[in-house]
């Protein structure tokens, strides 16, 4: 027995002197380099020009003297921390921004030699778009599907999230049910799925209301109608973050609220009227950024977004269809303030009732 | 006696109809079920319809008596796409690529949502209100100046391009996932970093030590939830990174590399719906099996952005 343990010790004897050799060789390297010139530092640190601390104040360059306390050594720390976020936004967020409202002024072009050329055309782009045969009526189209896909999308969330805030079985997997589009819901996806006409409902498509309004109200009602009837899944799909935040509200809802008011002899109805819908009522505005947001942002082939892109690389500088950076900057721009309109219009809709009642 | 039974009966019958209160009623559940299920059937029509489809023969697909029940099984078709959509490789490139831009995103979002949380410094409500207006500005506006940066740094073509503004905060809905961290961060109580600090741990190791174990589930939602973003973001992916780098790019353009692969003329080569929607079911298929699993999280997230109140 004690020979076999003798045995297998001299078998890990190579380990463990690789393993003394290697620490050993690290604990040198730490002693004779890096110790020294952790204590270098350490003494460059308190004792240069620039900057030093001394007791609670810290020293810059010896003559400018910053007392720290709590308050402004948070501030650095808290900077620090959203330093990240700072250059980040600078860099990509805020120099862009202002660089392509610089270029939409412009007509640009890149080259691989030469880099951005522009050229100032004032207001020509825009005009350009507001000209445009193929852009104008697309604006139209968003503007008209968005006046009247959002309602849609809010009555509808609001109606699935009371269903499901009842006492009913297998809540986990309705939730499931209604939030999987947001997990599964890609551009190509999607716009395979319309190809083959899986996005529409057949019973709605050809119905005779379209014909009714199309005769005798407008097309300019008609054609926003068709395209919210023949897409109608694609929008309800938009709905799933919506039905979560408004079941989360509704949950927050104390129950003992309904009681006093079923006691009093409010109906079921009047509950939804009275309770539900005026303690949802904050969660709307928040929910009809998101679909605006969502829905706007959502590119498909032949959107606006997506002509965009085209404008902006396809084609050479000779070609007709190419209208360069300047272009595109322009046509995201005006697409950016209708968004903002749009979510404009309907939080002061909701807020203009809020001061009725 | 036979009347007051008559009557008893009829009671019971009401009650067991309409409840104590309508809502517990039996008309009431039955509403709710049956408009559960009807609008649950609207919203998994594609899904279904996507599942069914992509099992049919070419005598099915044209046969309009068949709709939901193919009267053959094709695998086939599924074997077409997956030679198409090259799926064990180009899951693999999408899989790595994704996770490397939501780590960097979830990690980033969590250090700036720290910042925001625990510390006061000026200008910080100006700062948070600019970044919850990140969201709201679409990738259109700035990519037209963003893509000229990326040339000038020839980050162009290469994922740098997608991950360096996730690290910066910038990325894909950055501004929700800065809220949900900026939410959970503030609802721990002060005293558990201050008592850290007097026992004399730096900021770094209270973030590290003691902020990062107690976010592991909101670090778990924003993980996921970017990954899910990222994987179907496809617009700007394929303007920076490129056309073919991700799986649903991939299936743009499906069409194109069936025709490479499977010429026309070649016998029983013609693409139709069916092996169209097989390549669509296995593009949603990783997200699928991952929802799966993880739909708890998912489904818990709004609750973490405080936004209810």
């Amino acid at each position: 027995m004690k020979k076999l343990m003798s045995e297998i010790k001299k078998l890990f004897l190579p380990v463990k002197k690789f393993f003394s050799g290697v620490f050993g060789a690290i604990g040198s390297f730490w002693v004779k380099h890096v110790r020294k010139a952790l204590r270098k530092t350490g003494h460059a640190l308190t004792h240069n020009p620039v900057i030093r601390s001394e007791h609670s104040r810290l020293i810059l360059f010896s003559f400018i003297k910053i007392k720290v306390n709590r308050k402004r050594r948070e501030a650095f720390y808290g900077i620090a921390f959203v330093m990240l976020w700072i250059i980040g936004y600078l860099v990509f967020t805020l120099y862009p921004m202002f660089y392509s409202f610089y270029l939409s002024f412009h007509e640009a072009y890149y080259s691989l030699e030469n880099g951005v050329t522009s050229t100032y055309v004032g207001f020509q782009n825009y005009l350009n778009i507001f000209q445009s045969e193929t852009l104008l009526p697309l604006f139209g189209a968003y503007i008209g599907k968005m006046l009247l896909a959002v309602p849609l999308i809010v009555v509808f969330s609001i109606m699935i999230s009371v269903l499901i805030n009842n006492p009913i079985r297998l809540k986990g997997f309705w939730r499931m049910v209604f939030f999987l589009p947001v997990v599964i819901a890609s551009g190509p996806v999607i716009s395979e799925l319309a190809d083959q006409g899986a996005t529409t409902l057949p019973s709605l498509e050809d119905s005779a209301l379209l014909l009714y309004v199309e005769e005798n109200i407008g097309h300019w009602l008609a054609t926003p109608m068709e395209a919210i009837l023949t897409s109608m899944l694609q929008i309800l799909w938009f709905a799933g973050i919506p039905i979560l935040v408004f079941l989360a509200g509704l949950q927050k809802v104390d129950t003992s609220i309904y009681e006093a008011a079923a006691i009093d002899g409010a109906s079921p109805w009047d509950r939804f009227w009275k309770i539900t819908l005026p303690s949802i009522n904050p969660l709307i505005s928040v929910n009809i950024i998101y679909i605006v947001v969502a829905m706007s942002l959502f590119a498909e082939d032949g959107s606006i977004l997506y002509l965009a892109k085209i404008h902006m690389l396809v084609g050479g500088p000779d070609s007709t269809f190419w209208h360069g950076y300047g272009y595109a900057a322009a046509i995201a721009w005006i697409y950016f303030f209708l968004m903002v309109i749009i979510m404009g219009i309907f939080i002061g809709l909701l807020s203009i009732k809020k001061k009725d009642r | 006696m036979e009347e007051k039974k008559m009557s008893q009966t009829k009671l019971r019958l009401k009650r067991f109809l309409f409840g104590m209160n309508f809502v517990d009623g039996f008309v009431y559940k039955l509403v709710v079920y049956v408009l559960l299920i009807s609008f649950g059937y609207i919203y998994l029509y594609p899904v279904l319809y996507m599942a069914v489809t992509s099992v049919m023969s070419v005598d099915d697909l044209i046969d309009t008596g068949v709709k939901w029940v193919p009267t053959t099984i094709q695998i086939s078709n599924y074997v077409r796409a997956l030679e198409v959509l090259e799926i064990p490789k180009s899951i693999w490139e999408t899989t790595s690529y994704v996770l490397k831009v939501s780590v960097c995103a979830t990690a980033s979002s969590a250090i700036i949502g720290y910042g925001f949380a625990r510390f006061d410094f000026p200008l910080k409500k100006l700062m948070f209100v600019l970044m919850l207006a990140t969201f709201i500005l679409p990738s259109q506006v700035t990519m037209v100046a963003n893509m000229l940066i990326y040339k000038n740094l020839n980050l162009m073509s290469t994922q740098a391009s997608m991950i360096l503004p996730a690290i910066f905060g910038q990325g894909l809905n950055a501004a929700i996932f800065i809220l949900i961290f900026y939410q959970f961060f503030r609802a721990i109580p002060k005293v558990l970093m201050e008592s850290a600090e007097v026992d004399g741990a730096g900021q770094m190791r209270i973030f590290l030590k003691i902020a990062m174990p107690l976010a592991i589930p909101s670090l778990i939602v924003v993980f996921l939830f970017s990954f899910v973003w990222y994987w179907n973001e496809t617009y700007i992916t394929s303007l920076y990174v490129g056309d073919t780098v991700t799986l649903p790019l991939k299936l743009q353009a499906f069409k194109a590399s069936y025709e490479t692969l499977f010429p026309a003329g070649t016998p029983g080569a013609e693409l139709n719906e069916a092996i169209l929607m097989a390549g669509n079911l296995l593009t949603i298929m990783p997200l699928l099996i991952l929802y799966l699993f993880t739909q708890r999280y998912f489904v818990e997230s709004i609750d973490r952005t405080g936004i209810t109140g």
